[in-house]
C-alpha cells in the first residue's frame, strides 16, 4: 500500500512477491525488502514494545546501528529487522524489549 | 587467519576511494563491509553532488560508487555482509560474515572508513514509531521504495535535513515544516531555496517540544525559541504529521578505533569523538588510517578525497612507488583544501586544526 | 531573510540581473547563487565561457552577459538548481522563464500550470511552452513557462502536485 511506483529520479520495478508471516498473520513483501521495509509497506510501524511500560517501538536508523528494531525471526531473537533481508516463509514476531526474556 | 597488505573497513565513498587508490598503486587490498552491496550511504543520495570535476560534481550520489572503482579492481578482494567486531593492538582483527563465518584478519595496515551514525534528540514521545532518523527515511524511500508516511516534520535545517526534505517531496510525501533551533539555516542556501519554492516553511529558531500519538506519531508540537534558546510562551503549535524526521547531526563511529588503542578527542565541529590523526590521516597507531565521516563528519565529496589520501599514504607506508603515492597525496591535500576553503568549510578547518597537532603532543 | 527562510529577497535577486539594456536584448541567465560553497559545474558547462568561478571553487559564479546568450545549458548542471533563464523579449507582453524541475508529474508542453515564486506562493497561471529532457541533463528537466513580462523575475517554480493538488 505504501510503495513508490513513480519517481522523478529512481526507477522502482515491480519485483516478485515474497510471502511471510508477522505475528502469525500472512503478509506480502517484495524481493529486495528487509523485514522492516516489508512491514512498513504493510502499514506496520510497531516492531516491539518496551520492557517496563510496554510503549510501542519502531525502527530509528534503518541501517542496523541503533537496535531499535530487534525482532524474533524463525525463533531467533534480536534480529535487526531493518537490515535482515526478507525471505519466503519467514516467521516474524515482536519480542519484549530484550530477547533474553523470551521463553524457550 | 586471512592475511592482506591493506584492510579497508567500510565500502562507502571513503572506503571505496581508499581501496581503489591503494590497489592502483599495486597494494593487495581486502575490503569488508557490513552491508550487502557497496557504496555505503551513497546508494540513497539521489541528488547531484557539489564540488569540482575531481569530486564527481554534478553526478548523482547513487551513480558515484561505480565511478570510484576504476583502476585496481583485480587487486581488491571484497567481502560483503561482513562486520569487523574486534580490533586488537597486535594488528589482528576479528570479523563475522553473516551469522556463522567467523575469522581473523592480519593486515599490515588498515584504513577505517566506518562512517557515522545519526544523533538523537530528547523530547517526550521521541520513542514513538514514526520518529525516524533522516537517513532512515532516505533508506526506506530511496533504497527500498517504501514511503515513510504521508506528512513529515523535519527537525534540523543542515544539509541532511533540507536534502531529505526535498527527496520526500520528490517521492510525493508532504513536508509540513523544517524546524531549526539555530538562528540560521545550516545547510547550503541553494538547497533551502528549493524547499522554499516548493512551499515548505523553514522555521529557524524553532524546535520540537513533543511527538504525540498512541501507537505511532499522530502529531508534533513545535515552538519558537528566543535568543537564549528558551521556548517563547504561547508560541506552541501542533502539526498533524505521521513522521518526525530527525536530522540533528551525525557522530563518527569510532568504537573499533578505540579498541585498537587509537587516541580520540572530543571535537564538536567534527561531530563528537574523533580519532586524533596527522595530515596523512594516520592515527596514533602507526598502522591505522582513517577516512571519511569517521575522521570528522563532512560532505561525501570530502570523504572520497580523504579515501584517496589515506589510500595513497597507506600504500606508501607499505612500499608502493613513492613518487606515484606522493603525487596522489599532494593532489588530494590540495583538493581537500579547495573543498574546505570557503566560509562553509570554516567549522571543519577549525575542527581539524585541533586534531592534527594531537599526535605530536602525545 | 534568505539565511533564515531560504527565500531570496528582492534586493538579493535584483543584484543578480544584468543591466536593463541587456535584459531587453534577449534571453539572459540569472544565477541565484548567493553563498560561497565549493561547487563549479556551471563554469564547465557553459559552451560560451560566459560563467567564471575561477581557481577557488568556493567563489560565487560571475556571468559575462556579453558572452551569455541565454541558451540554458547550465540550468540542469547546477546541483543546487539555482540557475534560471529569463527572456523578456519572448512575445508581446509576455516573457519566458526556464526553470529546473525534478518532480512528477512533468507538465506537458502546451498545458497550463500555476507558477510560483521563490517563496512557493502562487504568482500567476503560465503556459508550458518548452520541456527539455536531454540525456545529459541527467533527469533534471528544464521547463519553459510563458508568463506576463512583468513577472519574469518573480516566477521561479511550478506548484507541486499537478493541477489537482489540493494543498
Amino acid at each position: 500500500m505504501r510503495r513508490i511506483t513513480k519517481h522523478p529520479i529512481l526507477q522502482f520495478e515491480e519485483k516478485p512477491v515474497i510471502t511471510f508471516t508477522f505475528e502469525g498473520r500472512k503478509l506480502q513483501g517484495r524481493e529486495g525488502d528487509t523485514i522492516a521495509s516489508a512491514l512498513h509497506a504493510n502499514g506496520i510501524k510497531v516492531l516491539s514494545h518496551s520492557r517496563r511500560y510496554h510503549r510501542p517501538r519502531g525502527f530509528f536508523c534503518a541501517i542496523g546501528k541503533c537496535s531499535a528494531c530487534l525482532m524474533t525471526v524463525n525463533g531467533t531473537p534480536n534480529v535487526r529487522a531493518c537490515v535482515e533481508p526478507l525471505v519466503e516463509g519467514m516467521d516474524v514476531r515482536r519480542q519484549p524489549a530484550t530477547g533474553g526474556e523470551l521463553k524457550w | 587467519m586471512v592475511k592482506t597488505q591493506l584492510l579497508v573497513v567500510g565500502g562507502g565513498p571513503a572506503g571505496l576511494a581508499a581501496a581503489d587508490t591503494a590497489a592502483s598503486l599495486g597494494i593487495q587490498v581486502l575490503l569488508v563491509d557490513e552491508g550487502r552491496s557497496l557504496g555505503g550511504q551513497l546508494v540513497k543520495q539521489t541528488h547531484k553532488f557539489f564540488g569540482s570535476g575531481e569530486h564527481h560534481a554534478g553526478v548523482r550520489g547513487i551513480d558515484i560508487p561505480q565511478l570510484l572503482l576504476k583502476e585496481g579492481q583485480d587487486k581488491i578482494t571484497f567481502k560483503l555482509n561482513t562486520t569487523v567486531i574486534g580490533c586488537y593492538q597486535d594488528r589482528v582483527l576479528t570479523a563475522l560474515t553473516g551469522e556463522d563465518e567467523y575469522f581473523k584478519i592480519s593486515p599490515q595496515a588498515a584504513i577505517f572508513a566506518t562512517g557515522a551514525s545519526e544523533k538523537f534528540l530528547a523530547f517526550p514521545g521521541n520513542d514513538l514509531p514514526g520518529v525516524y532518523g533522516a537517513g532512515a527515511v532516505q533508506t526506506l524511500m530511496n533504497q527500498y521504495g517504501v514511503l515513510p508516511g504521508n506528512r513529515v516534520l523535519m527537525v534540523g535545517a543542515g544539509n541532511i535535513g533540507i536534502i531529505v526534505s526535498y527527496q520526500l517531496l520528490q517521492a510525493g510525501v508532504q513536508v509540513a515544516a523544517v524546524v531549526e533551533a539555530a538562528p540560521q539555516i545550516g545547510g547550503y542556501l541553494v538547497h533551502a531555496s528549493k524547499l522554499a519554492r516548493a512551499g515548505v516553511p523553514i522555521l529557524t529558531r524553532h524546535t520540537i517540544l513533543a511527538a504525540r500519538g498512541k501507537e505511532a506519531v499522530e502529531s508534533a508540537v513545535i515552538a519558537r525559541l528566543d535568543d537564549n534558546w528558551q521556548v517563547v510562551p504561547g508560541s506552541q503549535q501542533e502539526l498533524e504529521v505521521d513522521v518526525v524526521c530527525l536530522a540533528v547531526g551525525l557522530s563518527p563511529v569510532v568504537d573499533l578505533l578505540r579498541q585498537a588503542g587509537c587516541r580520540t578527542r572530543y571535537v564538536p565541529e567534527l561531530g563528537g569523538d574523533v580519532p586524533v590523526r596527522d595530515s596523512l590521516l594516520r592515527t596514533s597507531q602507526e598502522w591505522i588510517y582513517v577516512a571519511g565521516d569517521v575522521a570528522g563528519v563532512e560532505e561525501a565529496s570530502a570523504a572520497m578525497v580523504e579515501g584517496r589520501l589515506a589510500g595513497a599514504a597507506a600504500a606508501k607506508q607499505l612500499g608502493a612507488d613513492v613518487a606515484a603515492a606522493d603525487e596522489i597525496i599532494a593532489r588530494s591535500q590540495a583538493s581537500l583544501k579547495a573543498l574546505r576553503g570557503g566560509p562553509v568549510g570554516e567549522k571543519i578547518r577549525s575542527g581539524i586544526a585541533k586534531l592534527e597537532g594531537g599526535i605530536a603532543n602525545a | 531573510m534568505l539565511k533564515t527562510t531560504g527565500v531570496a529577497q528582492k534586493e538579493d535577486w535584483q543584484a543578480k540581473l544584468p543591466p536593463e539594456e541587456r535584459r531587453k536584448a534577449g534571453p539572459y541567465v540569472v544565477y541565484e547563487c548567493y553563498q560561497k560553497i565549493p561547487c563549479n559545474p556551471c563554469e564547465k558547462s557553459c559552451p560560451f565561457k560566459a560563467v567564471t568561478i575561477g581557481e577557488d571553487i568556493n567563489n560565487i559564479p560571475r556571468v559575462d552577459y556579453d558572452l551569455c546568450n541565454g541558451c540554458g545549458v547550465c540550468i540542469a548542471r547546477c546541483p543546487g538548481l539555482a540557475i534560471f533563464v529569463v527572456d523578456e523579449t519572448y512575445a508581446p507582453g509576455y516573457g519566458k522563464v526556464l526553470i529546473p524541475w525534478e518532480y512528477l508529474p512533468v507538465p506537458e508542453k502546451g498545458s497550463e500550470v500555476t507558477a510560483v515564486g521563490r517563496d512557493g506562493k502562487d504568482v500567476c497561471r503560465a503556459e508550458v511552452v518548452e520541456v527539455r529532457t536531454a540525456r545529459n541533463q541527467d533527469r533534471t528537466v528544464v521547463i519553459g513557462l510563458k508568463v506576463p513580462v512583468d513577472l519574469v523575475n518573480e516566477v521561479r517554480g511550478i506548484k507541486l502536485g499537478g493541477e489537482d493538488n489540493g494543498r
